[in-house]
């Protein structure tokens, strides 16, 4: 195994354990517990009258634009982290570079800005 | 700079492998035990806020109420309602507590960073970090596990198939997103003055020195650490951001459907991150398990620094849920795009030209005034530009008005 992956080793065994741990306290829990299902109890919740339509409804489109601007500046941060690494090896070059990428990230939440987008109401 | 956990150097052989076991096990205790006092300490904590007793009946102080509150819950029938989507909600709890689970592995609880130590200690014939894991993209670790963190509220809430859970997790995805954005650029300033992106280089950047102003939080200037908690605190959607789960509006928020154990991993997975995240601030900015050696066994004392700092931190966390109110949701917006991410946006190229300003021998009174000039320049054009955009749009929408009644 190369290098890099060892020291993901201990992670994926980590996550692994914590997955069967889980299970583990899931599976416990069925043997010992009581399970008197009946329709009342299987409704959703709705401030206790009786759910109203389907609980898989649509929600506000405005929710969707802020993740599509968070993909943004998740994007951003794949060229960013890199960058702060090397920096040494960049030095004025890398400083005017990133102030040029940052100012064009800037323009695109200004616009958005502009427009409205940002206010929730 | 990099340099990786020792442990692996010599190839793997049954003592490395019982070493990573242990390593595993302590982690697991570290964070279940730290769960169960942090639920107790926060409990206690909030009813003196309150002047309540809180609880006090289950062992001494109420010191064992957690375990009572889980044996209680595991012993409570599981109910999922009728209209839901069967894989999706037994999959959600497992998406929630494993990150929470991992994001720990990537924290350094102890270790001496001055002198020829590095951070390692000597367990049987092996020199090892004292952190469960040191991955060679660090902070990044943090970041990755945050979001799928975030997978695990949404799917709960929309697997549910009920209106209250869809609302909270809807809310709860989009504020985490928005202030993971804010979460990641406070970090790169952390990253540009450590060099490195492991937990262990930087706390090892801030410990060589033995000294508090080597601390990130003051070699990034505190912009960063104070965005940072912030942030922090609204992806814990812990108050005064908790809108996944605002109990006046969303019942129980994006959980509201589930019970039994199911519930209870979200709620150990919730006081997890809690613990976690303060856990990471105190490495990135507070230099890990770094501070004075006292007499005696010198290993234990860089535990005990890392216990108190962490300590502090969940304290400030139950202090600002006692005291603070609620935020409107479009405030936390407000707070996260107009505010957060332009600041930290900006301190990052400001740390950048201190930082080659060092590199290159600039003069250390010009280049930070210039750059206060060049920011302050910024914001007024920001600010203008947004007034503008502001009166237009007022204009218009009288303009729109006047149609209408006409």
């Amino acid at each position: 195994m190369s290098d890099f992956l060892q020291a993901y080793l201990t992670v994926a065994v980590f996550g692994g354990t914590a997955g069967l741990l889980i299970a583990g306290v899931l599976g416990l829990g069925r043997l010992i517990r009581p399970s008197r299902p009946n329709p009342d109890k299987l409704t959703t919740y709705e401030s206790g009258v009786d759910p109203v339509g389907s609980g898989f409804s649509q929600s506000q489109v405005r929710y969707y634009i802020f993740a599509l601007l968070f993909v943004l500046f998740d994007v951003e941060a794949v060229f960013i982290f890199p960058w702060a690494v090397g920096l040494e090896t960049y030095s004025y070059f890398g400083l005017v570079e990133m102030g040029i990428f940052v100012f064009i990230l800037v323009l695109g939440l200004v616009y958005a800005w502009r427009k409205g987008v940002l206010r929730w109401v | 700079m990099f340099a990786a956990d020792p442990l692996f150097s010599t190839g793997i052989d049954f003592g490395v492998v019982l070493i990573a076991l242990a390593k595993s096990i302590i982690g697991f205790l570290f964070v279940l035990i730290g769960v169960i006092f942090m639920i107790w300490f926060e409990r206690k904590l909030i009813a003196d806020f309150q002047n309540r007793i809180g609880p006090n009946r289950a062992g001494p102080w109420g010191m064992l109420q957690t375990l009572a509150d889980g044996i209680k819950l595991i012993f409570k029938e599981d109910l999922r309602p009728d209209g839901s989507d069967s894989l999706v909600f037994r999959l959600a709890p497992y998406l929630s507590v494993v990150p929470a689970f991992l994001t720990f592995t990537i924290v350094p609880i102890g270790g001496i960073f001055t002198g020829a130590h590095q951070g390692t200690v000597h367990l049987f014939g092996h020199d090892t970090f004292l952190q469960v894991a040191d991955p060679p993209i660090g902070v990044l670790f943090l970041l990755a596990m945050s979001s799928i963190g975030i997978y695990g509220a949404m799917l709960a809430g929309w697997a549910s198939g009920s209106k209250y859970p869809l609302l909270g997790s809807v809310r709860a995805s989009a504020s985490m997103i928005s202030y993971e954005a804010a979460l990641g650029l406070s970090v790169v300033s952390v990253v540009l003055m450590s060099g490195s992106l492991t937990t262990h280089d930087i706390v090892a950047a801030q410990a060589s020195g033995g000294s508090i102003l080597d601390w990130n939080i003051v070699v990034t200037a505190f912009v960063p650490f104070v965005v940072f908690c912030i942030a922090a605190t609204a992806e814990l959607n812990r108050p005064p951001f908790d809108f996944a789960e605002a109990e006046q509006e969303l019942v129980g928020g994006f959980h509201t459907e589930y019970s039994s154990m199911r519930f209870g991993m979200f709620y150990l997975a919730e006081f997890m991150n809690t613990i976690t995240m303060s856990a990471i601030i105190v490495t990135l900015f507070l230099g890990g398990p770094s501070g004075p050696i006292g007499p005696g066994p010198d290993q234990v004392w860089p535990f005990f620094w890392f216990l108190l700092k962490l300590l502090v931190f969940l304290a400030a966390f139950v202090w600002v849920r006692g005291t603070v109110p609620r935020y409107r949701y479009d405030q936390l917006m407000d707070l996260g795009w107009k505010r957060l991410i332009p600041i930290s946006l900006m301190w990052l190229l400001f740390i950048a030209g201190i930082r080659i300003g060092r590199d290159q021998n600039w003069s250390p009174v010009l280049v930070p005034l210039a750059a206060i000039g060049l920011g302050a320049l910024t914001v007024g054009l920001l600010a203008g530009s947004m007034r503008t955009a502001a009166i237009r749009r007022e204009q218009s929408d009288e303009d729109d008005l006047g149609e209408v009644s006409a």
